[in-house]
C-alpha cells in the first residue's frame, strides 16, 4: 500500500536525494580510483572490475575480496568473505524498513538492492525528519552507483600508473573512514551514542585481534546494539 | 582491447557469488522485520544499529593501526562537528597525510 504521490512530489524527492548524496559522490571519487588500481594489480581486467562494481556495489566487501584475490580465483572463500562483510546489511534494512512501510514491497526489493552504507545512512538520517520514499532512495543510489562503476573502471584502466602514486602517502585511503566518521556524527545523541561507539569500537578491535577474517564487523555491531538494549530501560518508553 | 575485456569463468563465478551474497543480505532484513515487533528494547536496539555498524567497520583502522590514523580520526571527528560531509573528508585525507609524515609511518 503506497500513499498516492504526485509527479512534483516524486521529482522533488528525487532531487533531494541527489542533493544529499552529491558531497559523498565527490568524496568517493578517490576511493573508486584506489579500488580500481588495486584490482588491476591483482590481475583483474577493467571489464571484470566494472562488472564486479555493478553486480556487487559494496566497497567494503570488494576491498576485502581483492585482498583475498589469487590465481586460481578462490571463489568460494571470496563469496563467504563477502557474506561476512555484508552481514551488517541484515541489520541495516531491518532498521530502515520500519520507516519505509509505505513503500510497495516490490519497490523496496529494488531500492534495498542499492543499499550501500552511505545510501542507507542518509536514508536513516532523513527518516528522522521526513518520509523516505522510493524516488528519494533512488536519488541517493543512482549517482553513487554510476560514480562507483565509472571510477573503479578508470582506476583499473590506469592501473599501475596509479599504484606508483601510493594512495596511503597522500591520505586518500583515509577518505573511507572519514566518510564514516562524518556519518556517525550525523547520528550523535550525546552519552547514549558515546556508549554505543565505545562498545562497538572495543569489541571490533578485540575481535579483529583474535579472529581472522571479517567477523569483527558482526562482533562490533552486536556489542553496540546490546549496550543500547541494556541501557534502554529507563528511556525506552519515552521514545 | 582484448586485455580490457579479458575474463575467465572462476572470476565470473566469484563476482556472481559476491553479488548474490550482497543482495540477499541487503533484502533479508526486510523479510526479518515482518516477524519482529518494535517496542522498548527491541526498538532501542534497532535505533542503535547505524552507529554500531559504522563504528565497527572503521574501528580497526582508527583505533588499532597506528598513532597517525588515530590522531587523524580525532581531527576528523572535530571537523565533523562543524563542517559538511565533503569538508570532513577533505580534513580527514589531509590530516591523515600530515600525521603519517609527522609519525614517519609511510
Amino acid at each position: 500500500m503506497e500513499a498516492s504521490t504526485t509527479a512534483p512530489e516524486v521529482r522533488s524527492d528525487f532531487a533531494e536525494g541527489l542533493r544529499a548524496i552529491a558531497p559523498l559522490v565527490i568524496a568517493a571519487l578517490p576511493i573508486g580510483l584506489v579500488f580500481g588500481a588495486l584490482a588491476a594489480q591483482k590481475g583483474l581486467s577493467p571489464f571484470e572490475t566494472m562488472l564486479m562494481s555493478s553486480v556487487v556495489f559494496a566497497g567494503g566487501s570488494q576491498f576485502v575480496a581483492i585482498d583475498f584475490w589469487a590465481d586460481p580465483v578462490p571463489w568460494v572463500a571470496i563469496t563467504i568473505s563477502a557474506l561476512l562483510v555484508t552481514i551488517r546489511h541484515v541489520l541495516m534494512p531491518a532498521s530502515l524498513g520500519t520507516k519505509t512501510r509505505q513503500m510497495r514491497f516490490g519497490k523496496q526489493l529494488i531500492a534495498y538492492g542499492f543499499l550501500a552504507d552511505e545510501v542507507w545512512a542518509l536514508s536513516e538520517h532523513r527518516a528522522r525528519k521526513g518520509r523516505v520514499s522510493f524516488p528519494f532512495m533512488m536519488g541517493l543510489a543512482l549517482p553513487f552507483y554510476l560514480n562507483w562503476l565509472v571510477m573503479t573502471g578508470v582506476g583499473a584502466s590506469l592501473g599501475t600508473l596509479l599504484a606508483d602514486l601510493d594512495p596511503a602517502k597522500w591520505g586518500f585511503d583515509f577518505a573511507f573512514p572519514a566518510i564514516f566518521i562524518g556519518l556517525i556524527m550525523g547520528f550523535w545523541q550525546g552519552k547514549k551514542t558515546a556508549a554505543i561507539l565505545g562498545a562497538s569500537g572495543l569489541a571490533a578491535v578485540a575481535c579483529k585481534w583474535f579472529v581472522p577474517g571479517a567477523w569483527y564487523i558482526a562482533a562490533g555491531a552486536v556489542a553496540g546494539v546490546a549496550v543500547a538494549a541494556i541501557t534502554a530501560s529507563d528511556e525506552a518508553e519515552v521514545v | 582491447m582484448e586485455t580490457f575485456f579479458q575474463t575467465d569463468s572462476l572470476t565470473l563465478l566469484a563476482i556472481l557469488g559476491m553479488g548474490v551474497a550482497t543482495y540477499l543480505t541487503r533484502i533479508s532484513g526486510l523479510v526479518l522485520l515482518r516477524f519482529v515487533e518494535l517496542r522498548g528494547r527491541t526498538r532501542a536496539a534497532l535505533e542503535a544499529v547505524p552507529v554500531a555498524v559504522l563504528m565497527s567497520v572503521i574501528a580497526p583502522t582508527i583505533l588499532a593501526t597506528g598513532p597517525a590514523e588515530s590522531a587523524a580520526a580525532i581531527v576528523t571527528l572535530i571537523a565533523a562537528l562543524r563542517l559538511p560531509l565533503l569538508g570532513v573528508v577533505v580534513v580527514g585525507v589531509v590530516s591523515a597525510a600530515l600525521f603519517r609524515m609527522l609519525f614517519g609511518a609511510v
